[in-house]
């Protein structure tokens, strides 16, 4: 009770609803709507063709202004034109479904995807505050288990839309998600070691003293560890990295939605808001994936050359600027990252086929499986030998 | 008889998959610079660039009627068009000129004359089969309207399309 009146259960609280809002509203939210649209415009670059680009502000509504506003790009109005059209279309729930599934599988699609990112630390401290909206010690197993609730949401809208193609894609996704979770567990079991921690935000601060896993001359020079521990951790970025597609079902491994196969797979019964909750989950956990690969390989908000909230490393002069100004850029920084990561996500989606199903089991238990299990193995020795 | 595809042996790198991925991203992303470039040909924007200019001269457009040098009307009403039109179109009301007129030695010529656009094929049947020259398609394409009576074009409007054309036909021109 005394916590409850206390001066920092008032601080925590204001401070995390701030965080989520922020972070929810303000960053995850417009990312995922600007997400699709570069998907619709990279993907049209890639393929020769011009894509979205007439929608703009429609500015001319107001009086006073005669055109509209469509800035560099054009299309830049697209997603908030998506945005109106699925909110304005009929939500039809067909008479053969489960409803009360049918109902409750977008939001379990949506909602894995938004918690896991409570985890994230998404910047260093900014006035003081803690730039991670649940600070916890084994934020990584709390990634994968939240993470892992999201293939219900798959799986019954797959199961409750009793049809045949939601029902194969349903299926794929099950076997699919089970495989590749595995193995992405496994390959973060190397960063855990070197790191020794399972809280994302020790992760990231054990990188910003001895540098980046996937690039350790960061915080410049080389040791003899760190050049020998490179390569069980390119090993481990690389079959993460791959175990992250499979897991956010974005192609090579889409086949719970292959177009070309399944309609649109698990979701063709959906119409309106439902199947953009879908869309918005299936994007929000690409986020959140990217995220995960940025904190355990890339440095998290960490820049070389830019000092953290606690004012040290990086350049002397650079500290006459204050720090939240530093906090401000580390949320920059590490949002700039997770962009970079969105848009090779993309680049890969335009230029990779599909597996085949047999394929895709074949390389997930017979191949990244092995490879991640011999590469703790190898990660553990080299620890061991060069201590 | 069974026919056997010898599968083809591959090399460790082609098994390993990676460098194969590396190589497409290399490619797509060729393809992205050339368009940010701007040297990839695209297609026409079209309400901002037009192919007005480079429309080639049997370009089959609106049908339109013509007049003269001398401003008569072409058309003499003989309602050959209408007959032809496959998807009937055409509505033809032929009327007498009346003596008074300065050519009525024409005889005939149309009251009425509908070309329902929503119906036009533009094949351009009727202005291979019109004796006196009096029916063009031009080169107007983009026909649109709100309401279906908006594009039924009539006499007027296809005077106003069609314009002056001079020169072809000269048999009803008055004697030297």
């Amino acid at each position: 009770m005394d916590f409850l009146t206390s001066s920092d259960f008032w601080f925590l609280s204001l401070t995390s609803l701030a965080k989520t809002i922020f972070l929810i509203f303000l960053v995850v939210l417009p990312m995922v709507s600007y997400t699709v649209y570069a998907e619709r415009r990279v993907s049209a670059l890639i393929q020769d063709r011009v894509g979205p680009n007439r929608t703009g502000f429609p500015t001319s509504l107001i009086p006073g202004f005669t055109k509209d506003f469509s800035p560099f790009l054009g299309g830049l109005g697209q997603p908030v034109a998506d945005a109106v059209k699925f909110l304005l279309k009929e939500d039809f729930v067909p008479g053969h479904v489960n409803k009360l599934y049918f109902w409750l599988a977008p939001c379990l699609a949506m909602m894995p995807a938004i918690v896991t990112l409570a985890a994230i630390p998404f910047g260093s401290e900014f006035l003081g505050v803690k730039m991670v909206v649940a600070d916890i010690n084994v934020g990584l197993l709390f990634m994968f288990a939240i993470s892992s609730v999201s293939v219900y949401g798959i799986v019954l809208a797959g199961w409750s839309s009793n049809s045949k193609y939601p029902f194969l894609g349903g299926i794929r996704s099950t076997s699919q998600m089970i495989s590749y979770e595995l193995c992405m567990g496994l390959s973060a079991v190397p960063v855990l070691l070197v790191c020794g921690s399972t809280g994302l935000s020790s992760i990231v601060n054990y990188q910003v003293r001895e540098g980046w896993l996937l690039a350790p001359f960061t915080n410049g020079g080389l040791s003899f560890r760190e050049i020998a521990l490179w390569v069980p951790i390119i090993i481990a970025f690389i079959t993460f990295t791959i175990s992250m597609f499979a897991e956010t079902n974005r192609l090579p491994f889409d086949l719970p939605e292959s177009e070309t196969e399944l309609v649109a797979g698990y979701h063709t019964e959906y119409s309106s808001m439902k199947f953009a909750l879908f869309f918005l989950g299936e994007y929000t956990a690409m986020i959140a994936g990217s995220a995960l690969i940025v904190v355990l390989f890339l440095g998290g908000w960490h820049l070389p050359f830019i000092p953290d909230g606690a004012g040290q490393g990086g350049l002397n002069f650079l500290h006459a600027i204050p720090s939240w100004i530093w906090g401000l850029v580390n949320i920059t920084a590490f949002f700039a990252k997770v962009a970079v990561l969105l848009l090779v996500f993309i680049w890969i989606r335009w230029t990779l086929p599909r597996f085949r199903y047999d394929q895709l089991m074949k390389l997930g238990w017979l191949y990244l499986f092995e490879i991640a299990l011999v590469n703790i193995f190898l990660t553990a020795g080299i620890l061991a030998f060069t201590k | 008889m069974a026919y056997v595809v010898p599968r083809p042996n591959l090399t460790w790198k082609e098994k390993i998959y990676l460098p194969s991925i590396v190589a497409g991203m290399a490619i797509t992303f060729k393809h992205l610079k050339r368009m940010i470039k701007g040297e990839t040909h695209v297609v026409m924007q079209y309400p901002e660039e037009k192919w007005d200019k480079s429309m080639p001269d049997h370009y089959r457009g609106a049908p339109t009627l013509v007049t003269d040098e001398h401003g008569r009307e072409r058309c003499v009403a003989c309602q050959l068009c209408e007959f032809i039109c496959p998807p009937r179109a055409i509505t033809i009301k032929p009327e007498e000129i009346p003596a008074d007129n300065k050519f009525a030695k024409v005889e005939k010529r149309p009251k009425e004359f509908e070309i329902d656009m929503i119906r036009c094929i533009y094949c351009g049947l009727c202005e291979e089969v019109c004796p006196e020259q009096a029916i063009f398609l031009r080169k107007d394409y983009a026909i649109t309207g709100i309401t279906r009576a908006e594009m039924v074009h009539d006499k007027a409007k296809l005077y106003e399309l069609g314009g002056v054309f001079t020169g072809l036909v000269n048999k009803w021109n008055p004697k030297k």
